[in-house]
């Protein structure tokens, strides 16, 4: 459980941040650290330059900001998922992060590092996608705004330039709607074997609007298209036809605990019980 | 959380401690971080030592290459099998007939047979240094054919692990009393089933460590490590570096927790005290969390083949039983040893009048297994437990009645069993009651019966164990059973208590402490219990097998007894008092009620030091020591009730209820008696529902980490209901029993009968463990595809198995 030996930068603000990223290709940012510093030692990575962005200040913020909430990225998961701003507003983000890993992780853990890191089975993933959030990033030649959709492009790899940091996270609010996310959890690591996020609008007479977001069935977390335009105009009861779409179109990875059919199994289930909870109790509305 | 702790024996010795509930003295220092482990240990001019591993689950070594590594700044040594000159072999303390003994190398001779075979030791001024040096070792293999599964290892075309013995198999055991043939020709129902019981992982939560230091001057070398037995460990070390006994010092210093698995002596502890003595540097080495479940022994992994000969009425005629057991590559300390536990408690708590068992030994490309919390029991509880759950269903009998009827009475104990064991004493009967009532069975049942009509998965499982503790008379083990314990006390008063035990984690710094101010009339406070240092303590055997109490608590009592002989002699000289007439009490000893013929504790214990005024022939000082030899081993028993609910359309299982009564004999702190209780069902659930470890065809370990090997967390566990009877032993004059393993053993069967029981109406009988979601699952589906829906919801088809004796 020892790291090889690597350098350890600790800048005080994003622009220094970005300097030292900039300088040197094999850095690897620091955001937590709880999937990191795990793989370091057991030498599965071996970064030559840690720059640890726990020193920045400024990047750790839950903003209501008229449209959207903003939430800075070194937003803990544990500040994530209390925040009564989200919890009022846009509650699936912070449902989400109540459903990471356990108190300690959640406690260093942040939703920037996370982004970054893009596991196929991680939580914010799901909930990213149904919410279409944007994800802000900065580099030395400026500002870029990711839209959800655009973000994860294949397992542990995101729309990131190498010289860029995730400095926020834009979630839009959620007023008036059902917002759910139901996860699996895998009993040994935590992480989502499927997790479903659902944002509905409308009743049970009729569904007006739908998002769904699926974590951990695949390479990346993806958006349930299939069924959410199985459901647009239409009354609850086309659910559990509906969510027999969950994983059309996806590969699914299998595993000694999971096998592929398995996944693709509980993503129907789950994304059918999400839905029905969140039309019927409206939570988070 | 309830433990009313009713009694139905009159609990013998209960004084002002002995029984109360008392929080444990080992805390305050634990829970604030401030005690110390092996991993703590620091000595001047300390080396790290880390070690290569093979990457193979067999292989033939062609070429080390250690020369990039010997160069790297910092390292002191690099040692392969060819540099271990000196170094004796892993011991394995097992003797039987046609036992297979292979050579243990502590590192790897010419073939690795198992993934994470030590096979080079790196030793560097730090721990850094050592581990980027094991990265430049270069180990060149040849792969050969890898054998996992025992029954294919058992067939004639398999590949051998030992060519030089013709075959895998390690050894072939038979256990056999009554007729069964008759059994089998009366019977009008043979039940069978194939079980299979997972190789776990025991996963103390601190990983194995040892710190090892030779002082050629002295010729002294002084060993911490993190063990269940310093005395064994001691002797075990001293043969295979070739010094003598008196030169070796075993300090076990705070020791994390064990479950078995520092009941052995492994390469490392060889290894790492060789170099010691041949850098004349202090070494340590302390095992990663992967290695821990590498490469420290396994639990379990054996396939269960059970049969029961039955009387329509229920009566139970006889039991056939083959059991493969996978021992691993080599024998580890007691690696044979445990499946013997199996078949001599594989008839449980019931008259079984004919009984037929045959034990096979396997060699496969594994770790080794050993003693894992329980060691062989729950195997054998899982066994007769779940046998006895099928045979309910086949006869279409209530489980529990079932049971019942084929329990001895409690006038039959001492109780001779098909095993050919002596079961002390025992009211099954009643702890079985009273578990059914705290669950409030027949209101399950009902509940059951409207969950099925709903198309709901409800189940209640029952497990009636019993297990064997307080191991054990030294005929029946392979190191001697006693204990020893020596009580001291001080001139100030103050009683210093040395045990053979070796507590690491089950609180007998506390329950021993008890014990002994109960007996001299003191506090708890007063008394300071000492253990894991072979320089300090008379030897002694170890903690395991439920033995600390029952055995060295047992120890020390009598130690006590010759104590309070020698305090009598004294007080009644300098009280002129009759030695029958002094009563030692409340912190004073003379005459009760006469304050003239009474002196404090303090005074009388010093006058046996300053020796000033003594009687002829009085030895002065107050010291007693006592190597306690049990007669029997005890049989603690108890009910487990477990109701859950098994999610039909994923797979999952949750537990709605779980009552645990138990009879551990008399209790001496029902706080500690809880908590063993509880981590033991903690862990036996665990088995049931998450824990394995999963090697893939090339036997790499699939769950080498705990992002992959399934412990169970808070959350994962429910509340538990539990209480007691007490049924004292007569082996012991405490007449304790021993706890430490009878959550492990009880509460793995009742889950896996609960959730078969839930999922009855589909015919299912059997699930392997652990019940994985998909595992459940896919039972599921196969068996609503085999069943009209209708039939489903209102039927119970009975268990497949042949009507009629075959």
């Amino acid at each position: 459980m020892i790291p090889a030996a690597f350098d350890y930068e600790s800048p005080k603000t994003l622009n220094e941040a970005l300097s030292l990223l900039a300088s040197r290709e094999d850095a690897k940012l620091l955001a937590g650290g709880h999937s990191l510093l795990p793989a370091m030692k057991l030498r599965l990575a071996s970064p030559a330059l840690l720059i640890d962005l726990g020193r920045i200040a400024g990047l750790d913020y839950i903003r209501d900001s008229g449209e959207t909430i903003n939430i800075g990225a070194l937003t803990t998961h544990a500040t994530v998922a209390s925040s009564s701003l989200l919890l009022s507003a846009s509650p699936l983000l912070a449902q989400a992060a109540s459903n990471i890993g356990d108190i300690q992780v959640r406690n260093r853990g942040t939703i920037g590092g996370s982004l970054a890191q893009a596991h196929p089975s991680a939580d914010y993933p799901a909930s990213i996608l149904a919410l279409d959030a944007h994800i802000v990033a900065f580099s030395q030649s400026g500002e870029r705004v990711i839209p959800a959709r655009a973000f994860f492009t294949g397992m542990f790899t995101t729309a990131l330039r190498p010289d860029e940091i995730i400095t926020e996270i834009r979630v839009p609010k959620t007023t008036g709607a059902g917002a759910v996310y139901k996860k699996f959890h895998h009993p040994a690591s935590g992480y989502a074997v499927v997790g479903v996020a659902v944002v509905v609008r409308g009743n049970s007479a009729k569904i007006e609007d739908v998002s769904i977001g699926i974590t951990g069935v695949g390479e990346i977390a993806y958006r349930a298209a299939a069924v959410e335009d199985a459901l647009r105009g239409k009354p609850a009861s086309a659910i559990a036809q509906a969510a027999k779409h969950a994983a059309d179109k996806v590969e699914a990875l299998g595993d000694n605990y999971a096998s592929a059919e398995y996944r693709r199994h509980l993503a129907e289930v789950y994304t059918r019980r999400a839905l029905q909870e969140a039309l019927s109790s409206k939570r988070g509305k | 959380m309830a433990s009313n702790g009713k009694t139905n024996g009159k609990a013998k010795g209960n004084g002002q401690w002995v029984g109360k509930k008392f929080k444990r003295k080992e805390d305050p220092r634990l829970v604030r971080g401030i005690s110390h482990y092996t991993d703590d240990i620091k000595v001047p001019r300390l080396a790290y030592c880390v070690f290569v591993r093979s990457p193979h689950a067999h292989a033939r070594i062609v070429s080390i290459d250690t020369e990039a590594a010997r160069n790297h700044p910092g390292v002191l040594a690099v040692v392969t099998a060819a540099d271990l000159e000196g170094l004796g072999m892993i011991p394995c303390a097992m003797q039987m007939p046609d036992l297979k003994i292979p050579s243990h190398p502590a590192l790897a001779k010419e073939r690795v047979r198992y993934l994470g075979e030590p096979v080079v030791a790196v030793v560097a001024e730090d721990a850094y240094a050592a581990r980027d040096a094991a990265e430049l070792v270069v180990v060149e293999y040849e792969a050969l054919p890898v054998v996992l599964d025992m029954e294919k290892a058992l067939e004639k075309e398999s590949s051998l692990i030992y060519p030089e013995f013709g075959t895998n198999k390690a050894f072939t055991h038979a256990m056999k009393s009554g007729d069964i043939d008759a059994a089998y020709k009366k019977a009008d129902r043979v039940v069978k089933i194939r079980l299979l019981n997972q190789r776990v992982a025991p996963t103390a939560m601190e990983p194995r460590s040892i710190v090892a230091e030779y002082l050629p001057g002295e010729n002294r070398l002084t060993i911490w490590a993190s063990t269940q037995i310093p005395h064994l460990l001691k002797t075990q070390v001293a043969i295979m570096v070739c010094l003598p006994e008196t030169a070796v010092r075993v300090i076990a210093p705070e020791v994390g927790g064990g479950f078995g698995s520092k009941l052995n002596v492994y390469a490392e502890d060889g290894v790492v005290p060789w170099l010691a003595m041949k850098l004349g540097r202090p070494v340590k080495w302390t095992e990663t969390r992967r290695e821990s479940l590498m490469v420290t022994i396994h639990g379990r992994d054996t396939i269960n083949y059970l049969e029961l000969a039955l009387k329509k009425d229920g009566t139970i005629l006889g039991l056939r039983a083959k059991i493969l057991a996978d021992m691993g590559a080599y024998h580890q300390l007691l690696t044979p040893l445990i499946p013997q536990l199996t078949a001599l408690m594989l008839p449980g708590c019931y008259k079984i009048p004919a009984f037929d068992c045959e034990i096979i030994g396997v060699f496969t490309n594994k770790m080794s297994t050993d003693a894992y919390r329980g060691a062989g029991r729950p195997e054998a509880a899982y066994d007769i437990e779940r046998l006895m759950d099928c045979a309910a269903r086949e006869l279409n009998q209530d489980p529990a009645k079932f049971r019942s009827k084929n329990f001895p009475q409690p006038k039959e104990f001492p109780f001779t069993t098909a095993a050919g064991l002596l079961y002390d004493s025992a009211n099954y009967q009643q702890s079985l009651k009273r578990a059914l009532q705290l669950a409030g069975y027949d209101k399950l049942r009902e509940k059951q019966k409207a969950a099925w009509k709903q198309g709901r998965y409800f189940g209640i499982g029952v497990s009636t164990y019993v297990e064997i503790c307080a191991i054990g008379p030294s005929a029946a083990t392979p190191a001697g059973g006693w204990e020893s314990g020596t009580v001291r006390i001080e001139p100030t008063g103050k009683v210093t208590v040395l045990t053979g035990a070796s507590p690491h984690g089950q609180g007998q710094e506390t329950t021993f402490a008890q014990l002994v101010a109960d007996q001299f009339g003191i506090t708890p406070d007063d008394v300071t219990v000492i253990h894991g240092d072979t320089l300090a303590v008379p030897y002694g055997i170890g903690t395991f097998g439920s033995r600390g109490t029952a055995v060295g608590g047992t120890a020390i009592y009598f130690a006590v007894q010759k104590l309070k002989t020698k305090i009598a002699a004294l007080a009644a000289h300098l009280l002129s008092a009759k030695p029958v007439d002094i009563v030692i009490a409340n912190g004073r000893v003379g005459l009760k009620g006469n304050s003239k013929k009474s002196m404090s504790w303090g005074e009388l214990v010093l006058a046996a030091y300053t020796a000033r005024n003594i009687p002829p022939g009085f030895e002065p000082g107050m010291e007693a020591t006592h190597f306690f030899e049990p007669s029997n081993f005890t049989f603690p028993f108890g009910t487990h009730v477990a109701a859950v609910e098994v999610d039909a359309e994923t797979g999952e299982t949750k537990i709605e209820k779980y009552v645990a009564v138990d009879d551990c004999g008399n209790v001496i702190n029902p706080l500690l008696v809880d908590g063993q209780v509880q981590g033991g069902i903690a862990q036996g659930l665990s088995q049931a529902l998450y824990e394995e470890l999963v090697y893939n065809e090339d036997g790499q370990l699939l769950t080498g980490s705990l992002m992959d090997y399934a412990l169970p967390k808070a959350a994962h566990i429910p509340e538990f209901i539990l209480d007691r009877t007490v049924t004292p032993t007569p082996v012991n004059p405490m007449g304790v029993k021993g706890v430490g393993e009878a959550g492990t053993i009880a509460s793995t069967p009742c889950i896996v009968n609960a959730v078969c029981d839930a999922l009855a109406p589909l015919g299912i009988t059997n699930i392997d463990m652990p019940l994985k979601p998909e595992r459940v699952w896919r039972a599921i589906t196969a068996a609503q595809a085999n069943i009209p829906v209708a039939a489903q919801l209102t039927s119970k088809p009975g268990a497949r198995s042949s009507r009629r004796p075959a």
